[in-house]
C-alpha cells in the first residue's frame, strides 16, 4: 500500500478553515436564514461528522443529510427477508453495517444470537469465494447504491457457483432526489451529489433533474476539502441563481461515467418501484434482478417466510416515525414523539437512528449540534 | 429485544462497550455489597477496588500493601496472526491488566486451556512456546494450570484463560483525572485490531500491519518511577479501543477529555487499513499500549521515560482533561470538534 506512506491530500486544516470562512461569506450574500442544502450520501455525512466539519459551518447554513445512507433506507421488509432466510437455516452473507439493523421484528445480529449463520463480507467477491468453499446455500444480501450494485452485477455475470443466490436490496439514487424535490414543504435549495456513484453514472445523469426542478447539483468527493469546496460551489450557484450541474470531483468523475459498468448494471438489474425506509414509495428506486437471472434470485429460489416474523411484531411504532420529514429537512429530530425515548441507537425505529451517520443518531449522541469550540 | 440488555446474549455484549457494561451491571453486580470488596469502587477513599469498579483488576489490602488480582479469557480468530498469537495475547493481557493497576512486578500467573477435540498438538506447542517467551519478557511465571477438552463443534479451537496476582504499594485506578491533567498514550494506536481484522477477512494488505501485543509492565514501571506519584489514572485501550478507554476514564473521573486527533500516533499501515475498511483506529483494540493520565508538571518526565523504552518510542501527549462536559470525549480533528462516540459492539466496516 504505497499511498499509505504519502501524507493524505485534501486534509489541510488551514485550507479547510479558509473554505469555511467562504461559506460564511456566501451564506451572508444569499441573505436567507437558513440556506438549506442536502447531500444524498452516507459518505458525505461520514466526512462531515468524522472531521467535525459541522462545527465550522456558518449557523445559517443547514446541511441536511438526505436519504443517502443505504443502510438507513433499506426497508424493513427487505431486512425481514434476510432475517427470515437466516432463521430458515440459509447462510446469509452481507455487509457489516446492515447486520445490526432491525427489520420489523429483529436484526440479522439478533438472528445470529438465535443460531442463524451470518457471514460478514467486505465485497460480493468474498461471498462468491465463500460459496465456492462450501456446499451450503449462500445468500448474498446485497445492499447499497449504484457503486455496490455494479459489483453485484459483475459477480452475477461472472458465472457464480450454483449455491450462491442474491437477495437484492440495491437502490438507485437519482429517483429519490426527485421525490425530495417534489415534497410540498421542501426547503432544499441545492444538492451535493455523491462522487463515487457518479463515477459510474456520470454527472450527466443529473442534468434532467436540474432542468426539471431548477435546483443546482454539485458532484463532490469525500475528503474534507472536497466536501467544503463542493459546498462553496453549491452556494455560489444558489447565490447566482444559475442552476446547473457542476463536477467538483473531476479526478474521478466524467460526464458520461463508466459506460461498461452501466451496461453491466442494467444487464443484471431492472429498476422497480419500492419503499425506502422512512421516506416514501420511490418509483424506479429499487434494483431487482432481471428475469434472465431468476435462477440466481434468492426470492425465487427460496420460499421466504416473513409472515412468521410479523406475528412477533411489536406495536407499529414505525407509523409514528417522522424520518421522512427529517430527511426532507422539514422537521428536526426533537419534533418526533419517539426520539430518545422509544427510538434510540440501541433500539432504532426509524432510518435516521439506524446508522451512525443518521441525523437522529447524531442528535442523540451529540445533543443536537453542540458548540464545542470554547470547551477546555 | 430492545435496549442494551436482551433476552439472549449477542456478540456486542462481549465487545467492551456500553452493552457489555450494562450486562455486567445487570447480571454480575446484582448482589454486590456496598462497602465489601466486591462492591468497592475506585476512588471511594480506602483504596480498595472490587468488581463494581469494573477496573482492570481488583485491589485487596494485605498489610500495608495491595494485592492486585485479575483474570481474562482469550479468544481470537485467527489464533496465529501477524505480530503474535493467542498465547502471547493471554500472557500480555493479564500482565498488562495488573500493570494498569500499578502492579508491575508479577508474582504469578495461572493458565487454563480449553481445547476443541481435533486441535493440532503442534499448534498447542507453538502457543505454549509463545507464552513462555512472553512470560520471560514480563518476568512472570505460570504456576498453576488446567486443561479441558470439549467435543468437536462445541468450541471454536481454543480458549485460554489467564489469571494473575501482583503486589503494589500504590494502586492506580482509572478514575483519578482532574481538569488540566494530560493524557499520554505509550505508542501508535489501532495496530492489533486492524491487523486482526485484515487477517480475519483475508485482506491482502501490503506493508507491515502487525499486532502490537506485548507485556507492558517494564515500560509502566519506568514511567511510574519517573512520575513520582503524578500518574493518576491508567488503562490499557483493549476492546473498544482508545475511544472506549477515554470514555471510561472521563466518566469515572467526572471530567471531559479533549483528544487532539492530530497528535494520536498512527502507523501509515493502520491509517490506510482504517480508511480502506471504514473503521476508525480509535475504536479498535490495542494489546501493547497504555493510556496514562498525568499531572501536567510531570508530563515531560513521564514522556521522556516512556520514549527511552523500546515499547514507548512513539509515546505522545494526545489530550487533556477539562471541567466541562464530564463523561464526554471531545475530538479535535484540526478542522473542527465533535464528540467522539463510544463504540457499541464489534466494529463493522461500512459499505459506503
Amino acid at each position: 500500500m504505497n499511498s499509505a506512506a504519502r501524507p493524505l491530500e485534501f486534509r489541510d486544516p488551514a485550507r479547510g478553515r479558509a473554505l469555511a470562512q467562504t461559506l460564511g461569506r456566501l451564506t451572508r450574500e444569499i441573505g436567507r436564514d437558513p440556506v438549506s442544502v442536502m447531500h444524498v450520501c452516507g459518505s458525505h455525512e461520514q466526512a462531515i461528522a468524522r472531521f467535525g466539519l459541522r462545527a465550522s459551518f456558518p449557523r445559517a447554513l443547514d446541511v441536511i443529510m438526505g436519504p443517502g445512507c443505504p443502510v438507513c433506507v433499506t426497508d424493513l421488509p427487505e431486512v425481514d427477508e434476510a432475517v427470515a432466510l437466516a432463521l430458515q437455516g440459509v447462510r446469509v452473507a452481507t455487509y457489516g453495517d446492515i447486520v445490526r439493523v432491525r427489520g420489523t421484528a429483529c436484526s440479522l445480529a439478533d438472528a445470529q444470537a438465535e443460531g442463524a449463520r451470518i457471514e460478514v463480507v467486505y465485497s460480493v467477491t468474498q461471498a462468491v469465494e465463500l460459496a465456492r468453499r462450501t456446499d451450503d446455500e449462500i445468500v448474498f444480501f446485497a445492499t447499497g447504491f449504484e457503486t455496490t450494485a455494479v459489483a453485484t452485477a459483475a459477480a452475477v455475470l461472472d458465472d457464480p457457483p450454483p449455491n450462491l443466490s442474491v437477495l437484492s436490496a440495491h437502490k438507485f439514487i437519482p429517483p429519490v432526489m426527485e421525490i425530495v424535490a417534489e415534497m410540498p414543504a421542501t426547503r432544499v435549495e441545492g444538492f451535493l451529489a455523491a462522487g463515487h456513484a457518479a463515477t459510474i453514472t456520470g454527472w450527466e445523469v443529473f442534468e434532467p433533474f436540474v432542468a426539471r426542478h431548477g435546483i443546482p447539483v454539485v458532484v463532490a468527493g469525500f475528503e474534507p476539502l472536497d466536501v467544503l469546496a463542493g459546498l462553496v460551489r453549491l452556494l455560489e450557484l444558489i447565490r447566482d441563481r444559475t442552476p446547473r450541474v457542476v463536477n467538483m470531483y473531476p479526478r474521478c468523475v466524467t460526464r458520461q461515467g463508466n459506460r461498461a459498468a452501466q451496461e453491466q448494471l442494467w444487464r443484471v438489474f431492472r429498476a422497480a418501484g419500492g419503499c425506502w425506509r422512512g421516506i416514501a414509495h420511490v418509483p424506479n428506486g429499487n434494483l431487482r434482478l432481471r428475469d434472465e437471472w431468476a435462477h440466481l434470485d434468492a426470492r425465487r429460489r427460496f420460499r421466504i417466510d416473513v409472515a412468521r416474523l410479523w406475528s412477533q411484531v411489536p406495536p407499529a411504532l414505525a407509523q409514528q416515525c417522522i424520518c421522512g420529514d427529517i430527511m426532507a429537512g422539514i422537521a428536526s429530530p426533537s419534533a418526533c414523539a419517539l426520539f430518545g425515548s422509544r427510538c434510540t441507537p440501541e433500539a432504532p425505529v426509524g432510518a435516521c437512528m439506524v446508522s451512525s451517520e443518521g441525523t437522529c443518531r447524531i442528535w442523540h449522541e451529540y445533543g443536537g449540534h453542540p458548540d464545542l469550540g470554547a470547551t477546555g | 429485544m430492545t435496549g442494551l440488555i436482551d433476552e439472549r446474549i449477542g456478540l456486542r455484549h462481549g465487545a467492551g462497550g456500553r452493552a457489555m457494561r450494562a450486562l455486567i451491571e445487570r447480571v454480575f453486580l446484582d448482589g454486590a455489597v456496598d462497602g465489601a470488596v466486591d462492591g468497592a469502587v475506585d476512588g471511594a477513599g480506602d483504596g480498595r477496588v472490587g468488581l463494581a469498579a469494573m477496573d482492570d483488576g481488583a485491589a485487596i489490602p494485605i498489610g500495608d500493601r495491595w494485592l492486585v488480582i485479575t483474570t481474562d479469557s482469550h479468544v481470537v480468530q485467527p489464533i496465529f496472526f501477524p505480530g503474535g498469537d493467542i498465547g502471547r495475547l493471554a500472557v500480555a493481557g493479564t500482565v498488562n491488566d495488573l500493570a494498569m493497576m500499578g502492579a508491575t512486578d508479577v508474582l504469578a500467573l495461572t493458565c487454563a486451556v480449553v481445547l476443541e477435540e481435533g486441535f493440532p498438538r503442534a499448534d498447542l506447542e507453538r502457543i505454549q512456546a509463545s507464552m513462555r517467551d512472553a512470560c520471560r519478557e514480563a518476568g512472570a511465571t505460570v504456576v498453576a494450570g488446567d486443561t479441558k477438552v470439549m467435543g468437536r463443534g462445541e468450541l471454536d479451537g481454543i480458549v485460554l484463560n489467564t489469571s494473575g496476582v501482583a503486589l503494589t504499594d500504590r494502586v492506580i485506578p482509572d478514575c483519578g483525572l482532574r481538569p488540566q491533567d494530560l493524557i499520554v498514550v505509550t505508542g501508535s494506536i489501532g495496530d492489533h485490531g486492524l491487523a486482526i481484522m485484515a487477517a480475519r477477512h483475508g485482506l491482502a494488505l501490503e506493508g507491515d500491519l502487525r499486532s502490537d501485543v506485548a507485556p507492558l509492565n517494564d515500560l509502566v514501571r519506568r514511567a511510574l518511577a519517573a512520575a513520582d506519584g503524578a500518574v493518576v489514572a491508567m488503562k490499557d485501550p483493549t476492546r473498544g479501543g482508545l475511544a472506549s478507554t477515554l470514555h471510561e476514564m472521563a466518566a469515572k473521573s467526572g471530567v471531559g477529555i479533549v483528544l487532539d486527533e492530530t497528535q494520536v500516533p498512527l502507523t501509515p499501515e493502520v491509517r490506510a487499513a482504517g480508511e480502506l475498511l471504514g473503521i476508525d483506529p480509535l475504536h479498535v483494540a490495542n494489546e501493547g499500549k497504555a493510556v496514562l493520565g498525568v499531572r501536567p508538571a510531570a508530563a515531560a518526565a513521564v514522556l521522556a521515560a516512556l520514549r527511552a523504552h523500546p515499547l514507548g518510542q512513539r509515546a505522545a501527549i494526545v489530550g487533556r482533561a477539562v471541567a466541562e462536559r464530564p463523561g464526554s470525549v471531545i475530538l479535535d480533528t484540526g478542522f473542527g470538534r465533535r464528540l467522539l462516540s463510544e463504540p457499541d459492539g464489534e466494529p463493522m466496516p461500512r459499505i459506503c
